[in-house]
């Protein structure tokens, strides 16, 4: 077998291994997406049931604006920024969505004249802080693609301890979340919320046939109001997770489809170019004999 | 008789629905017992049993960890950070688990130690029930 046609055989081989590994990750990735996603689901129930309960505890309690969770301070001067990245790369953009995401919101932020500071999900956005030795408020990795509520409630609570600190002393006025929203299985986007101060959105309650009961609180509705807020915050951590972590399986199937397409083209064109180099060495094999033969005849 | 439509829902996932004649839980401020027809509740649940009499008279224990119920109009929806059926709490690793938090020393663990021992509570008081 002539030289040429070896180093094509070696390559279509070594393509052909790629090939199988990225078409595994790509079938991983397509199930997990469901799981994700179920995981999701099977979260709205308690936030709904929350909301529910929210919204009666502020009817109860005297001033909900003075809040220490929804009050807007004057002077706001440091920012947390959690950015919600992978934990693995061979996702295509994703981690980089969302760090680019995070990098235009402290740009935005310090134009305001506000410090922001980034904590960071996955190992991926990790990286990227440290290699340009960038400090980090707190770092969270190894649970990306599949986020536990006990994660979500560590972050939160690391979160809720840093606003619960005057800016002076290291702590932030506000919290900021870049996930990466699930929009579709072929469209995810890098999105910010805002999630610390809350916001107080008086709702126009309509006359519906079940108006909301006069609750009796237990121990009171602004000590209800105290604990069910931070317990708002950390499921709002905990659905930004999942939905990055859903987003994340999203990102790598199609990354991981589009390697396994590229590799079914690049072994069609090089065992088309395997097929010519076979084909030229027996035309100049037959040549050779032919050219031979005529030799000794002649 | 009227009943109690309850739901336990935690917040990785939707634990348990039915209709209950009884519900005992724990506040801050103690046990609380409700019954049909009870006034409308907001209240905070601290670590500890949720008991469930069933419709069919069948208990449910459930541990809670934290969190908060709500009573309206006979529906009772206990919105629990953490909670597990005690069908479902491995006695041993709870007890290991106990051991282990104990030797780490008291101060930091205790929330572990507190987990822990609702967990082993929840799951003897359940067998003693079978």
């Amino acid at each position: 077998m002539g030289a040429q046609l070896r180093v094509y055989r070696r390559r279509i081989r070594s393509v052909q291994a790629t090939k199988k590994i990225t078409k595994a990750m790509e079938l991983i990735a397509s199930s997990r997406i469901v799981k994700a996603q179920q995981r999701l689901d099977a979260s709205l129930p308690y936030l709904n049931h929350m909301l529910e309960a929210i919204s009666a505890a502020a009817t109860g309690a005297s001033d909900v604006s003075k809040h220490p969770l929804m009050a807007n301070a004057e002077n706001r001067t440091r920012a947390a920024v959690l950015v919600v990245t992978a934990d693995r790369g061979l996702a295509g953009a994703y981690s980089s969505n969302a760090i680019k995401e995070a990098e235009g919101l402290i740009r935005n932020l310090a134009d305001k004249g506000i410090t922001a500071i980034p904590y960071v999900v996955g190992r991926k956005g990790v990286a990227y802080y440290k290699f340009r030795e960038r400090a980090m408020g707190g770092t969270y990795t190894g649970f990306t693609d599949q986020p536990t509520y006990a994660k979500a409630k560590e972050i939160g609570s690391d979160l809720l301890d840093a606003f619960f600190t005057s800016a002076a002393e290291g702590g932030v006025d506000e919290i900021h979340i870049v996930y990466t929203h699930f929009v579709s299985m072929v469209t995810q986007e890098a999105r910010v919320r805002r999630i610390l101060p809350l916001e107080v959105v008086d709702e126009i309650v309509e006359k519906s046939e079940n108006p909301s009961p006069l609750y009796e609180f237990e121990p009171g509705p602004e000590a209800v109001l105290d604990g069910l807020l931070p317990r708002f915050v950390q499921h709002s951590i905990y659905s930004a997770l999942l939905m990055s972590a859903a987003s994340e399986h999203a990102a790598r199937r199609r990354a991981m489809k589009s390697a396994t397409d590229n590799a079914e083209e690049l072994i069609k064109t090089l065992s088309r170019q395997a097929n010519q180099a076979r084909q030229a060495e027996i035309t100049q094999e037959i040549s050779e004999i032919v050219g031979g033969a005529d030799a000794l005849s002649a | 008789m009227a009943e109690l439509n309850v739901a336990v829902v935690s917040a990785e996932r939707s634990l348990w629905q039915g209709t209950a004649k009884s519900v005992v839980a724990k506040t801050p401020e103690g046990e609380i017992g409700i019954l049909p027809g009870h006034e409308p509740v907001l209240a905070m649940l601290v670590e500890g049993p949720l008991r469930v009499e069933q419709s069919d008279g069948t208990k449910l224990l459930v541990a809670v960890h934290g969190g908060f119920f709500s009573v309206s109009k006979d529906s009772v929806n206990v919105i629990a950070e953490v909670a597990e059926l005690a069908e479902d709490i491995d006695l041993d690793r709870a007890k290991t688990a106990l051991a282990a938090a104990q030797a780490a020393g008291a101060e930091n663990e205790a929330a572990a130690i507190r987990r822990a021992e609702t967990r082993i509570n929840v799951a003897s008081v359940a067998k003693g029930l079978r």
